[in-house]
């Protein structure tokens, strides 16, 4: 039976980070990470991870590519990895690939505006005007010296996921970017 | 400096982290004895020209063999591993 003394209290990656934060007209706002699943393709069997993620309406995706389907999201996440978001993994991909629930170990921001682009100018070192880096496309870089996976949501917001450990320091880096940024007016 | 990653494409230096020459491509066998095991091991060249060594790109997991210039510093290409 359950010790009535000890609650544990789900928190999120952006908790107590003092989000939403404002300057300018760039809003950085917490986006919770509620399922995450790693999926690394045993060798050889991309084609059948793919079958089994057919089931969802998905498939596995080529680089810097993200799917999305009945409201379960696959996007690329390194070579021959990927993340399933808010879906639970479909039946028979356990045999096809590694898989690892990885929603607790980061998190997730959304940087909205018109100059989203010149705030993670100043952090990401990739060229990620709408001509290189179009809607929708998912690239893993570095966000300052933290592991970024750095999605294109709009023409005018960037979906930022890092490391939860690390959730603090980009708060504070993109904070301290989109407060310059807003300053140069 | 720019690097080329067979996953990504041409990316920023920062993003990868160096391995050294690419000796470490060519293990000896196991008999091949002391001097082999200890060139592999220890001895590298320094060449002033064309080199060939291992970098990694850390966001995506790819090594590359990158074909470069110490003098120049130009970025001739880059091969993926298995
Ligand atoms: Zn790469």
């Amino acid at each position: 039976m359950a010790d009535p003394s000890v609650t544990l209290t789900v928190t999120g990656g952006a908790d107590g980070l003092g989000l939403p934060l404002r300057h300018g007209d760039c809003r950085l706002t917490a986006q919770p990470v509620a399922t995450a699943s790693l999926i690394a393709p045993y060798p050889g069997r991309v084609a059948a991870c793919s079958a089994a993620l057919a089931a969802l309406g998905l498939a596995f995706p080529a680089p810097g590519q993200g799917l999305s389907a009945q409201g379960a999201r696959i996007v690329w996440a390194g070579r021959e990895q990927a993340f399933l978001f808010d879906a639970a993994p479909p039946d028979g991909l356990a045999e096809h690939a590694s898989l690892t629930d990885q929603a607790d170990g980061w998190a997730r921001f959304l940087l909205q505006g018109t100059g989203a682009e010149a705030v993670l100018a100043r952090l990401v070192p990739l060229d990620l005007r709408a001509g290189s880096f179009p809607q929708g496309r998912v690239v893993r870089s570095l966000l300052g010296h933290m592991p970024l996976l750095l999605i294109r949501a709009a023409s005018d917001a960037f979906e930022i996921t890092t490391y939860r450990s690390m959730a603090g320091s980009a708060v504070h880096e993109l904070g301290r970017a989109m407060r310059a940024t807003a300053a140069r007016g | 400096m720019r690097i080329p990653c067979p996953c990504c494409g041409w990316r920023d230096r920062r993003e990868f982290t160096y391995y050294g020459h690419e000796t470490f491509l060519h293990r000896p066998a196991p008999d091949a004895g002391a001097e082999a095991w200890d060139d592999y091991l220890h001895n590298r060249e320094n060449p002033a020209g064309p080199t060939r060594d291992l970098w990694y790109h850390d966001p995506c997991g790819s090594w590359v063999v990158v074909a470069r210039d110490t003098v120049t510093h130009a970025v001739a290409g880059g091969e993926g591993l298995a």
